[in-house]
């Protein structure tokens, strides 16, 4: 059993509109069989945090267009996307790309 | 004798001075009036920008206190003054950055905007002013820069990107792909509400728009500063962020946001950089095998809806709908019903009706039970209100007619159940339209 995951959660460019308005969530994934990686993370967003519209922010297995994830500072591209395997005192960021001014 | 000579060497000298001063003053004055702005509604070739082979004396006087710097000096300065810069919308990025490039002696910054100055556009696009209103933003603008500094040369152009409405998107992916198939770098922000955005793009091998964003966004994900809100002064830092990026540039200092996003929090006051993916192999303009290799079909590309600045909903049938005129009379006639206003709190405290009763559009989408039960109080108050056996008229309104339509949907469903049986309708056009065509003393924002 891979123990509890402690990760800090940030959404931001308007994504925090989607989970109440709040930039930052402190949370605790459970323990489970196998380690935690981003693609279940998204799964337990979906489940645990997102109050309406759920496609806004995801789409099939990913984040839909537009909201860029950033792990541990580093866009998420270099750190292995849905794959990277969650550490505890990781911090996740959702971005939503802006477009104006 | 001899201090008599002394004396009037030095008067001469003064005079001397004095001279050069006027004839500085007047070139000055005739090279202003030689060059009234001309406004371009289309793109015309330009002749090349004549590199300067030094700095005059004025010049060395203007830019003194950054000629100083190291980091730019005289051949900074000088390089400074062979580059060209398209300025894209000449809003609240736009203006303090043509203003920092003008004011730091680039050499060419034309000026792009299709959209005419507004009263609601002055607390953050700061190059106009009141007198300009109604005037191309891009000539404003550039007469605004002109006054900064006139030996920049300024070309206003007032056109559109796009053969529709340049809608951010569109003219993000278009302006994108444009710097990567003449090789430019784009230098790129963008603010919103409380928050800012920088990401130098097509830089030293560095990712193009197209790495990050491979897919456009949802069109309804897309929020624009009329509809989200915007404190004026974080484009405006934003915008100064860009102008200090293309100095550094143009300088030939270089930009060390090329793989980077600077993200701008201005409610915590926090600057954050992030180090992006490289340049993708697979980009359809940048990478190995590019499919975009000239301009193509933008609005296609980010799809239709993208277009409509403000999209209109048609979700309802006719007789679902009335007009301002229609509840001008109901009030006139002071016919009992409710109004229920559904847009967010914010925009009820800068103007309502003064009947209403709001209850946002999310609170009903969700049921909130407190503002649920309010409902129902005010419906069984108008019941009691009514004689016979009829269902109590609910008018439904908001700012231009949409969320009032998902309202009246949302009411439907409750009609009967969680509340009375209600007849529900909504406003067409909303207080917009009421302001318009009603009363002209009701605020627009
Ligand atoms: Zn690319």
């Amino acid at each position: 059993m891979a123990a509890p995951v402690a990760i800090h959660l940030e959404f931001g460019g308007g994504a925090e509109l989607l989970v109440d308005g709040v930039k930052d969530h402190h949370v605790t994934l459970p323990s489970q069989p196998e380690p935690w990686d981003v693609k279940q993370l998204l799964v337990w967003i979906r489940q645990n945090l997102l109050k309406e519209r759920p496609e806004l922010f995801v789409q099939g297995d990913s984040v839909r267009p537009g909201i860029l994830v950033l792990i541990n500072d580093a866009d998420w591209e270099l750190m292995g996307e849905l794959d990277y395997q969650l550490q505890d005192q990781d911090n996740v960021v959702f971005i939503s790309t802006l477009h104006g001014g | 004798m001899a201090h008599e000579v002394h004396c009037l060497k030095a008067q001469l000298e003064e005079k001397e001075k004095e001279i050069v001063a006027l004839k500085n003053k007047l070139a000055h004055l005739e090279k202003g009036n030689a060059s009234v702005l001309k406004l371009y509604e289309k793109v015309t070739p330009l002749s090349a920008l004549q590199a300067k082979a030094a700095l005059s004396n004025e010049d060395i006087m203007r830019y003194s206190r950054q000629l100083l710097l190291p980091e730019l000096g005289v051949q900074g300065q000088l390089n400074l003054s062979k580059t060209s810069v398209l300025v894209v919308g000449c809003g609240g990025l736009g203006c303090p950055l043509a203003q920092y490039l003008a004011a730091a002696g680039i050499g060419r910054l034309g000026l792009l905007d299709y959209d005419e100055v507004e009263l609601s556009n002055l607390h953050r696009q700061v190059l106009h002013g009141e007198e300009n209103q109604d005037q191309a933003k891009a000539l404003s603008a550039a007469n605004a820069v002109k006054r900064l500094n006139s030996t920049v040369e300024c070309i206003p152009y007032h056109l559109q990107l796009s053969s529709e409405n340049a809608l951010q998107l569109i003219q993000q992916y278009l302006v994108n792909d444009a710097c990567v198939l003449s090789g430019k770098p784009l230098v790129s922000a963008s603010a919103l509400r409380m928050e800012g955005q920088l990401t130098v793009y097509n830089y030293r091998g560095g990712p193009c728009y197209r790495c990050l964003y491979p897919v456009p966004p949802p069109s309804e994900t897309v929020t624009n500063c009329s509809d989200g809100g915007v404190l004026g002064v974080v484009p405006g830092i934003m915008g100064c962020f860009q102008a200090l990026e293309v100095l550094k540039i143009a300088s030939g200092q270089g930009s060390s946001c090329g793989q980077q996003l600077v993200m701008f929090d201005a409610q915590d006051a926090r600057f954050r950089s992030i180090k992006l993916r490289p340049k993708q192999a697979g980009c359809a303009v940048c990478g190995e095998n590019p499919s975009v290799t000239r301009l193509v079909d933008y609005e296609a590309f980010c799809g239709s809806a993208a277009t409509d600045k403000c999209r209109i909903l048609n979700l309802l049938s006719r007789d679902q709908r009335i007009t301002v005129q229609d509840y001008k009379s109901i009030m006139d006639n002071a016919e009992p019903h409710l109004l229920l206003d559904v847009r967010p709190l914010v925009e009820v405290d800068i103007c309502h009706l003064p009947t209403s009763l709001n209850i946002p559009l999310s609170s009903l989408e969700d049921r909130k039970s407190e503002h649920i039960q309010l409902l129902q109080e005010r419906i069984s108050q108008l019941k009691l209100q009514m004689e016979g056996d009829c269902r109590p008229p609910v008018y439904i309104i908001c700012k231009l007619g949409n969320d009032s339509q998902k309202a009246v949907q949302v009411m439907e469903k409750m009609s009967g159940s969680e509340v009375e049986s209600i007849t529900v309708k909504d406003i067409s056009g909303g207080l917009m339209a009421w302001a318009k065509r009603i009363d002209p003393t009701f605020p627009q924002y």
